[in-house]
């Protein structure tokens, strides 16, 4: 069943979702890494809860004109108008109060969130007997999308990434370095306006599909999911597209297997299994990486520390020391080297005694910096520069410890 | 282009024609000024240090100069024209980089921002912009850091990532904040050669100096501020035990300043 979903194999209405939830999922995952990495991501909450009373102004407004008060692109005008607002409400009292930005995200967003819910009570009694369904741009609803609906929202979020991704450069710069971006005569302001103005969008084209409570997590999870796999903001914003188009797409699928799974909460838990698998998984930040990587260099600490020790015929006194060099073959139980264990031993302390030459050569000693205690010298030096260290040591007079 | 003139006898600049020229410059954060009615005319082609103890307001000059602090009176012309104008020419290091650590960005990706007025919004990074940043990584030695995560590199090194970005934007005056807090002598000895091949290049560079043991060595102009201007004009001329002395309101012992300001 999730296999003929997945290849839109369930019929017309379930491929229309599906496309349009993918196409509205890249353009989020992608936007929102904007977002991510300015940290504005409570703003954004602020801004798509905002757009309750705006929605059921609009509704209100086209029952009263004779409509029936359901077109998408009404309530989308309707939700972008207050959500507009909202916006200015949180940047005008950050700006010219004394309230901090937190205090002023949480009045906006619940004082329109509460206006929106009363606005939505009087929709209900008024239009008594005739379903609005208002309820559904909570969470979003898919059941019965049109064709027109789906394309709306498609090419709405299409739009909104392609102007996010030519105001790249400078959303990027700002978030990393305002100030600087200042001198490079970019307005930062005007810049913080317009990647609010995109979220916005988003959360206005999201709305039949995610619903307004749940948008911010599909703007932000995919981007904190990216961010495990690259270390450069371009890379990050495409995979975090990746990420976003798929958990739309898959969540989508999932959600048209069974009649009345909701769409947007599926296509949000998608995305959060792609955001735990990377965060378990993926080289370099994963953390199963990073413990793996720990434990490799731990060994290689306790192996070299415990040849040097055999060497100078010290006791290895460390448990986990002798379990490694026994493991190795190094050790016997007794403590005693094996033979193989003598010829490793003598050569970590001959590598250990080339490093000491090399920190008092004249014209060597630069790369001491490269001695970590593990680099095998052999790996730095070519083997004239090793003959000469040795030509030093030898003629020093031995050291006994 | 002639050759520069040695520190002693450098041209006197133009009012008109100066890289940066500040005319009653006053900033305050609060009710008191912080830097208060300032004239500062600075040297083409010249090394100028900006030496002041702590809190005389050297950072808050410079900001204002590049109108990131708003001053509350004065005029800022460069090179002969107002700032909005010129903000392209000048290169500008702060005291404390206040970026995001963590962000996704690699010294290289750092130094490429530098070159944000050439790339404009849309067009492509070609090779030849990666081969100018990967060669001002290399003027300041961190060319071996290239693909390092930005926060994970030393104070220093960080530092030194910020120069290579100034240096990238291929301006033609330096306005550096303290470049040589927190490196070590090898470093300060890199930068300083850094400094000097562009003075070479004809290029006007201004940095905040607290080392007063180094300003002769280093530096063809002094700049004295302690809120007011303090005192201005060649090394031989304007470091002068009592400039010095009067700079830092009697702060440091007199054969200390001696001794400071005629070594050779
Ligand atoms: N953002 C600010 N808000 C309020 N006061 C400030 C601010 N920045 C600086 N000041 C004050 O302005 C004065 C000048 O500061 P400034 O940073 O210009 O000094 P400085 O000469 O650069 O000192 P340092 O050598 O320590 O860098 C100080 O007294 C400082 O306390
Ligand atoms: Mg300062």
């Amino acid at each position: 069943m999730l296999a003929q979903a997945l290849l839109l194999q369930l019929g017309y209405n379930a491929t229309l979702v599906a496309l349009g939830s993918a196409a509205l999922g890249l353009a989020a995952g992608a936007t929102g890494t904007f977002l991510f990495l300015r940290k504005r991501a409570l703003v954004a909450d602020a801004v798509s809860h905002a757009t309750l009373p705006g929605l059921a102004l609009a509704f209100m407004l086209m029952v009263a004109l004779g409509g029936d008060g359901r077109s998408l692109a009404g309530l989308m005008a309707g939700s972008a108008l207050s959500a507009w607002l909202g916006l200015l409400s949180v940047s005008w009292l950050t700006r010219h109060t004394r309230l901090a930005e937190d205090a002023a995200i949480g009045a906006v967003l619940s004082v329109f969130f509460g206006f929106g819910i009363v606005l939505l009570t009087v929709v209900q009694t008024l239009s008594a007997g005739r379903q609005a369904g208002l309820e559904s741009f909570l969470l979003g609803s898919t059941a019965g999308m049109l064709f027109s609906d789906a394309l709306l929202i498609a090419s709405g979020g299409l739009a909104v990434l392609a102007c996010a991704l030519a105001l790249r450069r400078p959303l990027l710069l700002v978030a990393f370095d305002s100030g600087y971006a200042e001198t490079q005569g970019i307005n930062v302001h005007r810049m913080d306006l317009a990647i609010m103005t995109l979220v916005m969008a988003i959360t206005v084209v999201g709305l039949k599909v995610v619903g307004l409570i749940l948008i911010v997590a599909l703007l932000i999870i995919p981007a904190a999911t990216a961010r495990f796999w690259s270390n450069r903001a371009d890379r990050v914003v495409l995979l975090a597209g990746l990420f976003g188009g798929l958990s739309g797409y898959i969540g989508a699928a999932i959600s048209a297997t069974a009649p009345g799974l909701p769409t947007g909460p599926i296509i949000v838990l998608v995305s959060f299994a792609f955001f735990v698998a990377s965060l378990l998984l993926a080289p370099g930040r994963g953390l199963l990486s990073a413990a793996l990587r720990h434990r490799a260099y731990q060994r290689q600490v306790h192996l070299r520390q415990g040849l040097l020790a055999l060497a100078q015929s010290h006791p290895v006194y460390e448990a986990r020391t002798r379990r490694i060099l026994r493991r190795a073959g190094l050790m016997r139980a007794d403590g005693v080297p094996t033979s193989s264990g003598h010829s490793h031993a003598a050569a970590a302390l001959r590598d250990e005694n080339r490093w000491q030459a090399l920190r008092s050569s004249a014209h060597l000693s630069e790369l001491s910096a490269r001695d970590d205690g593990l680099t095998l010298i052999l790996d730095v030096l070519t083997p004239d520069q090793i003959a000469e260290l040795d030509n030093r040591i030898s003629a020093q007079p031995k050291v006994v410890s | 282009m002639t050759a520069p003139a040695p520190a002693a006898s450098l041209p006197r600049t133009d009012p008109a024609q100066s890289p940066l020229a500040i005319r009653g410059l006053t900033v305050s954060y609060g009710q008191q000024p912080v830097v208060f009615s300032v004239d500062m005319t600075v040297q083409d082609g010249a090394m100028t240090a900006i030496i002041g103890p702590n809190g005389a307001g050297k950072s808050t000059l410079l900001k204002a100069a590049l109108n990131i602090v708003k001053p509350l009176a004065g005029r800022v012309s460069v090179y002969g024209r107002p700032l909005a104008e010129q903000a392209h020419r000048i290169a500008y290091v702060p005291q404390r980089a206040s970026v995001d650590w963590d962000f996704p960005t690699e010294a290289l990706d750092v130094v490429l921002m530098g070159l944000y007025r050439d790339l404009g919004l849309l067009r492509r990074v070609r090779a030849h912009h990666i081969k100018h940043a990967k060669d001002c990584l290399a003027r300041v030695g961190m060319e071996d850091f290239a693909d390092r995560q930005i926060g994970q590199l030393s104070g220093g090194q960080q530092q030194r990532v910020f120069l290579a970005r100034a240096l990238a934007q291929k301006a033609d005056l330096y306005l550096l904040d303290e470049p040589f807090a927190g490196v070590d002598a090898a470093t300060e000895r890199a930068i300083i050669d850094v400094l000097k091949s562009l003075k070479d290049e004809g290029k006007t560079v201004v940095a905040v100096h607290h080392d007063l043991s180094t300003v002769r060595a280093y530096f063809d102009t002094v700049f004295l501020i302690n809120r007011r201007k303090m005192g201005e004009g060649p090394i031989a001329t304007a470091f002068t035990p009592e400039t010095v002395q009067a700079t830092y309101g009697g702060r440091l012992a007199d054969g200390q300043i001696t001794q400071l300001t005629q070594d050779a």
